[in-house]
């Protein structure tokens, strides 16, 4: 695979991240469904699952993102818990549960997404892929960036995603038997079951003013 | 001294030597070794599992989880302001540095930006939180491989550093002191002059600790040509920090990237180190405690005046949006994706902690080595377990 051309890479800022986004299309073609580029922040990107390792390859090889910074998962729907806050005694609370996903969209419930940069350039990527709600698999990204493999390890154990590829996803932090995804959001924070949240009782109405109110400096 | 191509071969050989011995069948009986989850190496409770072959390592597999606190579910039934007191705990040993990028991000997604004073005195807190984490470890250093007068010197020492800590923020481990739109007081009076006289004694004690350590012979011959991570290796684990310095990569988010806080102001020398050795690793932290003081030292003679908060509502709800900020932490680049769905607290936040990439590369980079070379190599990573756990 050709690299990103060093014409391309002296660019500043912005027109780096064109440089780097249009390189993604050309490498992926349909694989790459939609990008967005903050000026003077950052790139999102999404690819579909199948093209995910490969998107993987074509940023380290092509685009020169050289360092691996994290992998993980969002699950994106609303909490059926709300903030866990709700009182025991009460009547279950009313809750829009539908989906939306955050930048360059999604269609479905879980999405990986990793953060990949360039030392030398000093630019990073986030890439986002959505994950088939039927069957969360995806591929590995373990040949691409050998520091992936705890990070799949643990997005395993806490979102339920499976890596077609990986050699070992045993659990990290729960005990073997343990069932269940904690970091779904369907899951409930266990601590809240326990002991409900004492901010019911105790909470007392702000001294004047509403949301828009500002502090007096 | 080796060249390091030598070295890296000489590693190398050694790990395809220990792969070739399960294979032979004179092999000889395998040993499994536990170290932890309770070994003063640790830093908390990091249980390593070892298979020996005679003296040499086979297979390693570092197992954490002991002190899981789950701090990503729980962010999410959090406050903005609130996450802060939840971070503060993931690295205990320099916890206003968490709050940085957390804070920062927020602030990213609001759309506003602290005062300039407000800025600079978090500048001088984090650096200030680097010299109490990096000291430490300077001084436990030197118990891992059999010296104790080290971490006398470093406990004396830091005291001056968390004492002036505790005199800002009221906290001498957990200041939670950083708001979104600023800090939450001023400096008391005083304290910028007691703080260049406590960075002129951090100073000194890094001259004592390069006297006392890294010139000793057994400290060189313990640390030297051990443990090589080469540059390409390190990147793909993604470790960062010192420990990517070490290798040779010129990398410090405190001078690669573009955020609100003061580092663009000063000049600093950022560190590096051709070997990626364990000496090279635990050498580039001594010398950052050192450029670390004067840091501190340039951002107290250029101070701004003005207001430490920004006009921010009383109650913080935060746009739609997605940021990730990480900063230079003393362990390593510290960030957070943070997701917010116009709440009053976050939908996800994503917390890249350091020493889970720095400890990630274990497997790889103790296949072949000695037993003893375990714990020096474990102390040159150095990690804290909370940075792992999270």
């Amino acid at each position: 695979m050709a690299q990103l051309s060093d014409d391309v890479l002296a660019l500043p800022g912005d027109a780096l991240r064109e440089g780097v986004v249009s390189a993604l299309r050309d490498a992926l073609g349909e694989g790459l469904i939609d990008s967005l580029i903050k000026p003077n922040d950052d790139i999102w990107v999404r690819v579909t699952a199948e093209a995910w390792q490969q998107a993987g390859l074509v940023l380290r090889d092509v685009v020169g993102c050289d360092y691996f910074g994290f992998l993980s998962a969002i699950d994106w729907m609303p909490s059926p818990f709300g903030r866990s806050e709700d009182d025991p005694s009460a009547p279950p609370a009313e809750r829009d549960m539908s989906i939306k996903q955050g930048y360059t969209g999604g269609e479905t419930r879980m999405q990986v997404f990793a953060r990949v940069g360039s030392i030398g350039k000093h630019f990073g990527v986030t890439i986002k892929a959505d994950v088939p709600d039927a069957a969360p698999m995806i591929d590995t990204w373990i040949p691409v960036y050998a520091g992936a493999n705890w990070h799949e390890r643990e997005c395993h154990e806490m979102f339920g995603i499976g890596f077609h590829g990986h050699p070992d996803l045993r659990n990290m932090y729960l005990p073997t038997d343990f069932e269940g995804h904690p970091m779904r959001k369907d899951f409930p924070l266990l601590a809240r079951l326990v002991k409900p949240w004492p901010g019911i009782v105790d909470v007392e109405p702000l001294p004047g003013g509403d949301d828009e109110e500002e502090v007096a400096e | 001294m080796t060249d390091i191509a030598d070295r890296q071969k000489l590693s190398y050989i050694a790990a395809q030597a220990a792969d070739a011995r399960l294979n032979v069948e004179l092999e000889t009986e395998g040993m499994t070794l536990n170290i932890g989850p309770q070994h003063p190496a640790t830093h908390g409770t990091l249980r390593i599992i070892v298979r020996l072959d005679g003296e040499q390592v086979i297979w390693a597999e570092p197992s954490a989880g002991y002190m899981h606190r789950g701090y990503e579910k729980l962010t999410e039934v959090r406050t903005f302001p609130q996450v802060t007191a939840l971070v503060n705990r993931i690295d205990w040993l320099g916890s206003f540095a968490n709050e940085v990028p957390f804070i920062l991000a927020a602030e990213k997604l609001m759309d506003i930006e602290a005062p300039p004073r407000a800025q600079w005195i978090r500048t001088i807190l984090f650096e200030l939180s680097r010299i109490a984490n990096v000291s430490l470890f300077l001084g436990d250093l030197g118990v891992q491989l059999g010296a104790i007068t080290p971490v006398f010197m470093a406990f004396r020492d830091r005291e001056y550093v968390l004492n002036l800590i505790e005199s800002a923020t009221g906290g001498r481990f957990h200041p939670n002191f950083d708001r979104i739109g600023g800090l939450k007081d001023d400096l008391p009076e005083g304290w910028l002059t007691e703080t260049k006289q406590v960075m002129k004694k951090l100073r000194n004690f890094c001259d004592e600790i390069e006297n006392l350590l890294f010139g000793n012979e057994i400290f060189q011959s313990r640390l030297r040509g051990i443990g090589v991570i080469p540059a390409d290796v390190a990147k793909q684990y993604g470790l960062s920090g010192a420990n990517l310095r070490a290798s040779g990569v010129d990398w410090d988010l405190r001078r690669d990237q573009k955020l609100p806080l003061a580092y663009d102001e000063i000049d600093f020398k950022v560190w590096t180190h051709p070997d990626g050795d364990s000496f090279a690793r635990c050498w580039i932290r001594l010398q950052e405690t050192r450029e670390a003081t004067k840091i501190v030292d340039q951002l107290i003679d250029g101070i701004p005046s003005g207001p430490v908060m920004a006009k921010v509502p009383r109650i913080i709800k935060v746009p739609e949006g997605e940021a990730w900020v990480s900063t230079e932490n003393p362990l390593g680049e510290m960030g957070y994706y943070v997701v917010s769905k116009g709440d009053l607290g976050p939908f996800r936040v994503k917390i890249r902690s350091a020493s889970f990439n720095n400890i990630s590369i274990v497997p790889w980079v103790l296949r072949g080595v000695y037993v003893p070379d375990i714990i020096s190599i474990l102390a040159s990573l150095y990690f804290i377990l909370g940075d792992i756990d999270r």
